[in-house]
């Protein structure tokens, strides 16, 4: 099609020469805007992820999401509203289900199990499911459409209230859970919030990057940021922008080599990482 | 410095009458009548499982009394009294690369308050209590960052920071050497001297604390008794307390001490 000469490796990887002009194609305006709220709220919540040590819990989450979008297919509904009523649902139930970490750590541990099989046992019955399975496993950014676009809104928007109501006491009940609750801070009661709001971030990232790359989006760009800073404003703001970076970037990315996104925006934010790691690599900065 | 510089016209800081405390059930400790007078320095003494820890919660509100009479500052125990400080045991291990000395002293003082917006008066406080602890030369290094005395300073700035009228402490004195040892007592002799707290520490080991001392509540036997500084350091009741021959020995120059002996 193009009369210009490109160099033969770019071409042999897919480059494609009309790239730019995809870009602004109207689908592309969902996935951009789509992406960038999902790394604003992503990058929030990811703040407190990282401070209350609960990767884990996030991982699980975007698992437990997995049967609610095939289980939804499967009686005929949006597997976005299953996806979402999963992660909350889900989020409830680890938060009621036991104040220590390790107790916490086994029942999310068993739910993630039972979760992954219910969500391989819908897919297998729901006849033509097997592109929700790999949508919601490894996401699908340049498929949001503008209902999709609206719930991230809402969920921001969500986040964003709570947040900047609860951030200060969330904050000590993370670092400092025994002192916050001798000084009347209703720790359980906040890290139930904690987990519902992680539960509106996840069904957001899971449709981005998938359950299967979550980590790339909730966890990498905050714990990239604390090796930087450790000012809870600073963190949170560095986690947003590396995580718009990364999303963004491999958005740009996937279209200029026509592959999938998921794979560019958790290839950026894990290479933020890599260089960070080794430019802090025995010199923790203070500040 | 073993006894309180001033008279009390204030009530005692903690006035106990016949309590008894139980957790899931479990006894833990009974018969407790004692009153500790305010700006005083106290041990909470006793082998492990006694119930230490348990009689701080107790007084923070965190544990209800089973029966008898406790109170704290006048009032019954309640979450949330700002006149009351606390430094937990295991401190903040897990999240340590992750909090400033600072920002934990910030949100000892703030974070009780929901919503963004700050106060100066806080940030204030926070200065006030940072310089107190000797903590300013290191305020805002990451608490993964500090020595083992530093990190107690920081937990002891995060207490006073709301300039409290008691502040707990369970276990200041583990995991450091005996310089910090001394550096931490001395510290808290100088803020019950400077602040007019009442300072409360469970402890294992009495000898580091016994310079500053008023008394100590000795958890034995399922029960909970109170003795002036003089009559706790016995080495007959230090013997039936810890299980293991125990003497008391003071040096020419009055200092008091004690050590194990073994048989």
């Amino acid at each position: 099609m193009s009369t210009v000469q490109f160099h033969p490796l770019l071409a042999a990887a897919g480059y494609q020469s009309t790239w730019f002009h995809t870009l602004r194609e109207p689908f592309m305006r969902n996935a951009f805007l789509a992406g960038a709220l999902v790394a604003l709220a992503a990058g929030i919540i990811g703040y407190f992820v990282v401070i209350r040590s609960g990767e884990f819990s996030a991982h699980a989450l975007g698992h437990i999401g997995f049967p609610g979008a095939t289980g939804a297919v499967l009686i005929g509904l949006s597997p976005t509203l299953g996806l979402a009523v999963f992660c909350i649902g889900g989020a409830i139930i680890i938060g009621a289900s036991g104040r220590h970490v390790d107790e916490r750590a086994t029942a999310t541990g068993t739910i993630l199990a039972l979760a992954t099989g219910t969500g391989i046992l819908f897919s297998s019955l729901a006849a033509k499911s097997s592109n929700t399975v790999t949508n919601v496993l490894f996401g699908n950014l340049l498929a949001v459409s503008s209902d999709q676009l609206a719930m991230f809104l809402w969920f921001t928007v969500v986040l964003l209230l709570v947040v900047a109501v609860v951030a200060r006491p969330l904050t000590f009940a993370s670092v400092n859970p025994e002192v916050a609750e001798a000084r009347g801070v209703p720790v359980r009661l906040l890290g139930l919030v904690f987990l519902v709001l992680m539960g509106l971030v996840i069904t957001m990232a899971v449709q981005v990057v998938g359950t299967l790359l979550l980590f790339a989006l909730v966890v990498t760009p905050p714990a990239t940021a604390l090796r930087l800073t450790a000012r809870p404003l600073r963190v949170v703001t560095l986690a947003v922008i590396i995580g718009l970076v990364s999303v963004l970037g491999g958005l740009v990315l996937a279209v200029m080599f026509n592959l999938p996104p998921s794979f560019f925006i958790v290839a950026c934010s894990s290479f933020v990482w890599i260089v960070v790691l080794a430019a802090t690599r025995g010199t923790r900065s203070p500040h | 410095m073993t006894e309180p510089t001033h008279p009390n016209p204030a009530p005692p800081a903690v006035s106990a009458r016949d309590v008894s405390i139980e957790l899931g059930g479990r006894a833990i400790w009974s018969e407790g009548t004692f009153d500790l007078p305010a700006g005083g320095v106290y041990a909470i003494i006793g082998p492990n499982g006694s119930g230490k820890t348990t009689l701080l919660r107790a007084l923070l509100g965190l544990v209800p009394v089973a029966s008898g009479e406790l109170s704290v500052l006048g009032t019954h125990p309640s979450r949330g009294d700002a006149r009351i400080g606390y430094v937990p045991q295991h401190y903040a291990r897990s999240i340590a690369h992750a909090v400033r000395c600072r920002d934990l002293v910030a949100l000892s003082s703030a974070g009780t308050r929901w919503g963004l917006r700050g106060r100066e008066q806080d940030t204030w406080s926070v200065e006030a209590a940072l310089r107190s602890v000797g903590a300013g030369g290191f305020a805002d290094r990451r608490l993964s960052q500090l020595s083992g005395g530093q990190q107690q300073r920081a937990a002891i700035a995060q207490a006073i920071v709301g300039d409290p009228e008691l502040v707990l402490l369970d276990e200041p004195l583990a995991n450091l050497d005996l310089r910090n040892q001394q550096e931490i007592i001395e510290l808290l002799d100088e803020l019950r001297v400077d602040r007019d707290v009442t300072i409360i520490v469970v402890t294992h080991d009495l000898n580091p604390l016994l310079p500053i001392l008023t008394g100590a509540v000795y958890l034995l036997d399922g029960h909970a008794h109170y003795g002036a500084i003089g009559d706790v350091v016995e080495s007959e009741l230090l013997t039936h307390l810890y299980g293991t021959g125990v003497q008391v020995v003071r040096t020419a120059q009055g200092d008091l001490f004690t050590r194990s002996i073994r048989r």
